[in-house]
């Protein structure tokens, strides 16, 4: 369902950090323009 | 040979509502709509005594044990704790008027001007304190008229100081033209310097050692000092020494966001074991950037802005006394670069590799203490419970083990963790405010050993996407016999 979109990936320090997310929407098919974790704490 | 312990800890909080509005978040919300939020945000701030009554910050200063939280209904700021007292084993919570008094004195540089009306009352509210009553507080006698510090604030870049609502001083920059050096910057500096300072003199004190013997002092808190050629240059470990008279220490900052306290633990750790110095101190001051973070959440479920306090943590290590629980030295957990950054990579490289080098299994640990934030300053801003998170994942790695059962997680969490209990103060919840409480349970033979889990999040900086994190096991110091000398 994500082959050829482009996806930005906002990733949590405490939930799933950026870089597992967009692994996972690579292997999925999907173009990551932008990755990025914060800190909510 | 030299077997290193931490002999001695303090943990202070400085409550500081005057301050919330400069906080990062705040400040910028402010600007944004200044004559609706600040009446908002000042009309949710706490009194002192209300700060002091807050059963988190009791827990904090070591007057209650985190697991007392467990038994007082939520939300915690509604059930004060009756006949709370400031002080406690480890510290205390100091007062604003006491505080800019402190600042004052921390101040070198005549960055901070205060009002010639209020100086008798900041004068008066510090000479009261034990531990700097005897102190040259010559410095609160450099008061300045009123007209003069709004003429600053007007025409020079001066940021104006709060107390009771009324303006009793500011803050100057010390150049015209450098951000690194501007008004902001120094008193986010000088803050972290003073409440620093305050830690260090307690632990002085709880340790009950001459300001004199230490020989180095590591600081770790969340600032950069510095001026536009060198952000971040450091210096504030000897700043803090300085005011406490530490003449015969010398002193560099460690930088690890929220895992500063654990890195600079374990390099005094290998300092003291390697002979290279006898009595370091770690010392962390507060973070006035996270004051009222996250004040939006507070104010849509009308409750108090928690984040009203600065933290401060100083730690003593010393050679082995004999008494204070051990640190093992094969215990030190590390995030490597090529670890992966998942959950549960993250807690195998910190929790189940380095108890699988000491041949202890996860259940072994009595107590874990991770990132300990107050959830009751985060859940209600949606930011989630940041220590049962990090519980419940150290209890499913024991289930993946085979050490427990699936249905038995919440038991292990309850029984192996603890409510946190800190001001999102970055570095300060950092695991490390539970050493005062697991060294004291240890010698008590409460429990025989204690994990301490902190990470750090190095992609805030931009950098890099990785994250971080370090941890170390104090255990039952078996006595002279093992070494110590």
């Amino acid at each position: 369902m994500f082959k050829g979109k482009k996806v930005i990936v906002f990733g949590e320090r405490d939930g799933v950090p950026g870089p597992a997310i967009a692994a996972c929407m690579k292997a999925a098919g999907a173009e990551v323009v932008l990755t990025v974790t914060e800190c909510f704490v | 040979m030299y077997d290193p312990v931490i002999k001695a800890c303090s943990h202070v909080l400085i409550h500081v509502p005057g301050f919330v509005r400069y906080g990062s978040k705040p400040s910028r919300e402010i600007e944004d709509s200044p004559t609706s939020l600040l009446p908002t945000i000042e009309a949710h701030l706490r009194t002192f005594e209300q700060a002091v009554e807050y059963p988190p910050n009791q827990v904090f200063i070591g007057n209650l044990h985190p697991d007392h939280l467990n038994s007082i209904e939520q939300p915690w700021y509604r059930h004060p704790v009756a006949n709370a007292s400031r002080c406690g084993p480890y510290g205390e919570i100091m007062p604003e008027e006491e505080f800019l008094g402190l600042m004052k004195l921390a101040d070198d540089f005549d960055l901070m001007w205060l009002d010639k009306e209020a100086m008798p009352m900041l004068k008066e509210a510090l000479q009261s304190h034990s531990l700097w009553k005897n102190t040259d507080l010559g410095k609160l006698d450099t008061a300045v008229e009123n007209t003069r510090i709004r003429d600053r604030i007007q025409n020079d870049g001066s940021i104006p100081l709060y107390h009771r609502g009324c303006i009793v001083g500011c803050m100057h920059r010390h150049h015209e033209k450098d951000d690194a050096l501007k008004a902001a910057v120094l008193m986010e500096n000088l803050m972290a310097k003073t409440s620093g300072a305050l830690a260090l003199a307690h632990l002085l004190q709880n340790a009950d050692i001459r300001a004199d013997e230490v020989d180095l002092i590591l600081n770790c808190s969340e600032e950069a000092v510095g001026d536009r050629y060198n952000r971040g240059g450091g210096g504030l470990a000897k700043a803090i020494g300085e005011m406490c008279r530490c003449v015969f220490a010398t002193g560099c900052d460690i930088k690890a966001f929220c895992v500063g306290p654990i890195y600079a633990l374990v390099q005094a750790v290998g300092l003291v074991k390697s002979g290279l110095f006898k009595r370091i101190v770690v010392v962390g001051g507060g973070s006035l950037a996270k004051l009222g973070m996250k004040f939006r959440g507070h104010l849509a479920k009308d409750m108090p802005i928690l984040e009203d306090v600065l933290g401060g943590l100083a730690f003593l290590v010393v050679v082995n006394d004999g008494e204070s629980p051990l640190i093992r030295l094969d215990s030190f957990g590390k995030h490597d670069i090529g670890s992966g950054s998942s959950q549960q990579s993250i807690m195998e490289s910190l929790v189940v590799k380095p108890l699988h080098r000491m041949g202890k299994k996860i259940t072994d640990v009595d107590r874990y203490a991770v990132e300990l934030q107050n959830p009751e300053v985060t859940v209600s801003a949606g930011s989630g419970n940041v220590p049962l998170t990090n519980y419940r994942m150290i209890g499913a790695l024991a289930v993946l083990g085979g050490e427990i059962q699936s249905g038995e997680i919440d038991r292990f969490v309850l029984e192996h963790g603890m409510p946190g209990f800190s001001p999102t103060q970055g570095h300060i919840p950092a695991a490390v405010p539970f050493l005062g409480h697991a060294i004291d349970a240890i010698k008590r033979g409460e429990i025989k050993n204690a994990m301490f889990v902190a990470r750090g999040s190095l992609f805030l900086g931009r950098m890099t996407q990785l994250s971080d994190g370090l941890s170390f096991l104090i255990e039952k110091n078996p006595g002279k016999k093992s070494g110590g000398d």
